[in-house]
């Protein structure tokens, strides 16, 4: 790692982003096969994919699935993984976003039994395997790969490292409700009152006392979430080399 | 590839667009795996170091006086989406390697962002007309969330080349992975052939 300049505003800049110990290769192209679909939220559609010779990946890590017309026009589009490593499937969640060209086919035409083209798993940074204490923040569809850190979390027996911040407008919109609440997540909620807690964006608030022990951050979220979560966890005193974030574009 | 049951897509044939990118219109989305540093532009550097005749180092007020220089064009960022026509201020990169003088056995380039973020480029890849820092988008200041107040702008490869907040170039004989190209993205990038991954 390159010393920085002095006169840098970040007092750690000498010590750039770590590398994962361990990281997953990026498999080829497979052919997967829908073992399940279903539409679990209003704008939700979770896919259960066989992939043959599939590389485990890590909790975080994504896929990318392309479809390909008769033509060979191909769409690529990045989904994060919801299942844990040791799921014979691979679980996908995708946000159905209007006018969304893959989106919107996946929730609308895809049935099982179809093949799918996917690679990866991809990302060696926004990763949690269970050995540090984390806190984890998504929100929307950015709560996605909490549930793979989640599910992981209970195999290894690490459910004590992992807090969970989960946030949605509403719980209907929230993907993975039930999972959250029964793992014991934070549920911020900006459009409605939940278990005591008034509607409202993040703040302060919600994260005070959930950062005790915790190394390292996790957020994951639209690019406006993330903005909120990954400042508030650095202003309540989470070193920033810490904070690993997952900024989600528009990906249609 | 196989083709997939039901499956029309989008026509989308602007030749502008490399394989497997899609036009995101005007939005101009964030993608980052960092906090997004305050960077303070009495304290902020640039320098260019390594394998150069002469290491400077520039000031916000010195690397604003040097000669300006715009790129108008295309941009793709691996994550599928293009942004087509739009356009950064600034100054070429080939400005700064001419003052620090690059020495002939340097084959590569490693930049360094003031969050640590590093992308390492051959140094083709990044001289003779190729590469930018800007400060503005489109004749407005550069958004922090944007790399602002100052990234570097590599147009012809896949946009995790073009380091947000950057502080340091640094010439070197070899070549050295930088961030992304650690964690399981391609080394080199060029979108028209699709080097998105390791391995590609």
């Amino acid at each position: 790692m390159t010393d920085l300049p002095a006169g840098t505003d970040d007092p750690h800049s000498t010590d750039g982003p770590a590398v994962p110990a361990v990281l997953a290769p990026v498999g080829g192209w497979r052919t997967a096969t829908v073992a399940g679909i279903d539409h679990p939220t209003a704008h939700g559609v979770r896919l259960r994919l066989d992939v043959p010779d599939r590389v485990d990946h890590l909790p975080g890590q994504h896929y990318v699935l392309r479809l390909t017309a008769p033509d060979g026009y191909t769409a690529t589009r990045s989904y994060s993984i919801a299942s844990a490593p040791s799921d014979p499937l691979l679980e996908l969640f995708v946000e159905v976003l209007p006018d969304g060209e893959v989106s919107g086919f996946l929730d609308e035409v895809v049935e099982p039994g179809d093949e799918l083209e996917v690679r990866g798993p991809i990302g060696g940074w926004f990763v949690w395997t269970g050995e540090r204490q984390a806190v984890a923040i998504g929100a929307g569809s950015g709560v996605v790969p909490l549930v793979s850190m989640l599910r992981h979390a209970r195999d290894v027996g690490r459910t004590d490292a992992l807090t969970l911040v989960t946030g949605a407008r509403t719980l209907a919109d929230l993907p993975y409700a039930d999972e959250f609440r029964a793992a014991g997540a934070h549920l911020v909620l900006s459009r409605e009152d939940h278990d005591g807690r008034p509607a409202g964006r993040l703040a302060a608030a919600d994260l005070a006392g959930l950062l005790t022990g915790a190394e390292r951050g996790f957020v994951c979220g639209s690019a406006g979430f993330a903005e909120t979560a990954s400042v508030l966890l650095a202003d309540l005193g989470m070193d920033v080399q810490q904070i690993r974030v997952e900024r989600f574009g528009p990906t249609s | 590839m196989a083709i997939t049951r039901g499956f029309t897509g989008r026509r989308r044939t602007d030749p502008r667009l490399p394989p497997g990118q899609y036009d995101v219109g005007r939005d101009f989305p964030v993608l980052t795996a960092e906090v997004t540093p305050r960077i303070n532009l009495d304290r902020w550097t640039m320098t260019v170091d390594g394998l150069v005749a002469n290491p400077i180092t520039w000031t916000w007020n010195e690397i604003r006086s040097l000669t300006p220089s715009t790129y108008r064009g295309d941009i793709h960022c691996v994550t599928t989406w293009s942004k087509l026509d739009t356009w950064f201020g600034g100054v070429s990169v080939d400005e700064l390697f001419a003052a620090s003088g690059v020495l002939p056995t340097a084959t590569h380039v490693l930049a360094t962002s003031t969050t640590g973020y590093t992308t390492n480029l051959p140094l083709d890849d990044i001289r003779g007309g190729k590469a930018w820092l800007v400060w503005t988008h489109e004749d407005k200041p550069l958004p922090t969330e944007h790399g602002g107040p100052i990234r570097l702008l590599v147009p012809h490869l896949y946009f995790w080349k073009s380091a947000k907040w950057i502080t340091r170039l640094t010439l070197l004989d070899h070549d050295e992975r930088g961030f992304w190209e650690r964690n399981g993205y391609h080394d080199h990038g060029d979108p028209w052939t699709e080097e998105r991954y390791s391995g590609d």
